[in-house]
């Protein structure tokens, strides 16, 4: 395992320095914006990271959910509630009302299906885990539970890092280039709102201590990450101040820009897969130490409870 | 120079230096808890 994880940061660390190069050498300047541009290289990269360890936090918060019994009974009521929205949005998709965002190529219909889709995955994904689990028994054990608790918290701490990185380096753009630090615009406030959400998730599982802790957190990130797609799609949705998107449909990339890019996308995400992986191991390790602790408190017990009970024996006699 | 300047020339410098510093200060964060629970698995271990 040590060795592997060697090889990934060796390989990590590389596509860093290179993705450096790209970034800050190599890249053409932009034409409007000037050197100031090469933020880019590392704002669009750290949001993706966070938004792709918001969903490990998420995917691993939905088969925690799987292990408490009124969640499971709850699965069905979860596909029928998301097919009604669905519905909804399709009998409204006739007739918007005009407080409903309309973007160009944005359709009620297509949206009011993906709703109806997401919430039957959902359920089938929490019914399919339960029923696979009960099956193949020792797969899905207290062990399976506690890794896929441990890969939740890391995730979400280390995505707060990388969102937190797309704070700040968000204003430094901003400010030459809008005039302005900070605007309370769609994607800026979005995003600052998914920070609060994981920053509060982190509260709760630091400073809380009953046993139902990973449920309730669980739960708390199952809702939180309705905000990922939400910041995604703002700039569709929305008219914002925000940049339109450089690639697909939205726009063009020069080739040399886009080599940078996605070296940096790489680098940053292998680099966010590397720390989320110590930080897997460093929760595992801290849980491998309450055990102890545990262990030899119970000792303890027991040896204070049989020196107790020595002169009663005794004096029986 | 005013900020907006100085942002307009060295800003790219200035947020790489950002984004470094945050991770540094969180995988020096990282390094001390670990080196701390493993001293204290270690004394654990030791005290039986």
């Amino acid at each position: 395992m040590n060795k592997l994880f060697s090889f990934f940061a060796t390989i990590t660390a590389f596509l860093l320095v290179y993705g450096l190069y790209q970034a800050l050498v190599a890249a053409p300047t932009e034409r409007t914006m000037g050197d100031v541009q090469r933020i880019f290289y590392y704002h669009v990269p750290s949001a993706w990271t966070a938004f792709c360890l918001f969903l490990t936090n998420y995917f691993c918060s939905l088969l925690t959910l799987t292990y408490s019994e009124a969640i499971r009974r709850a699965a069905n009521r979860i596909a029928i509630l998301g097919a009604i929205f669905g519905l909804m949005g399709l009998l409204i998709s006739e007739d918007r009302p005009p407080w409903l965002p309309q973007a160009e190529g944005f359709s009620w219909v297509k949206a009011s299906i993906i709703v109806i889709l997401i919430a039957v995955f959902h359920a089938l994904l929490i019914k399919g885990y339960f029923l696979l689990g009960d099956r193949l028994g020792k797969l899905f054990s207290d062990r399976a539970r506690v890794i896929l608790d441990a890969v939740a918290v890391s995730s979400a701490e280390v995505g707060v890092v990388f969102c937190t990185v797309v704070l700040v380096t968000g204003p430094i753009w901003a400010r030459p280039v809008w005039g302005i630090w900070w605007t309370w615009d769609v994607r800026l406030t979005t995003t600052l709102v998914l920070w609060l959400i994981y920053v509060s998730y982190l509260v709760l599982r630091r400073f809380s201590n009953t046993g139902e802790i990973a449920i309730l957190s669980a739960t708390l990130a199952v809702i939180g990450a309705l905000d990922v797609p939400f910041v995604y799609f703002s700039i569709w949705f929305f008219r914002t101040q925000h940049p339109q998107p450089v690639m697909g449909k939205g726009g063009s990339l020069d080739p040399r820009m886009l080599h940078a890019f996605l070296i940096n996308l790489l680098a940053f995400s292998c680099f966010g897969a590397m720390v989320c992986w110590s930080r897997v191991r460093l929760e595992l390790l801290h849980r491998q130490l309450e055990e102890a602790h545990a262990m030899k408190s119970l000792e303890g017990a027991d040896a204070a409870r049989a020196q107790a009970s020595l002169p009663l024996n005794r004096s029986s006699e | 120079m005013n900020v907006q300047n100085f942002l307009l020339h060295y800003g790219h410098y200035v947020a790489y230096g950002a984004t470094w510093l945050i991770h540094i200060l969180y995988l020096g964060i990282l390094v001390r808890r670990f080196a701390r629970l493993r001293q204290e698995l270690t004394e654990l271990g030791g005290d039986k």
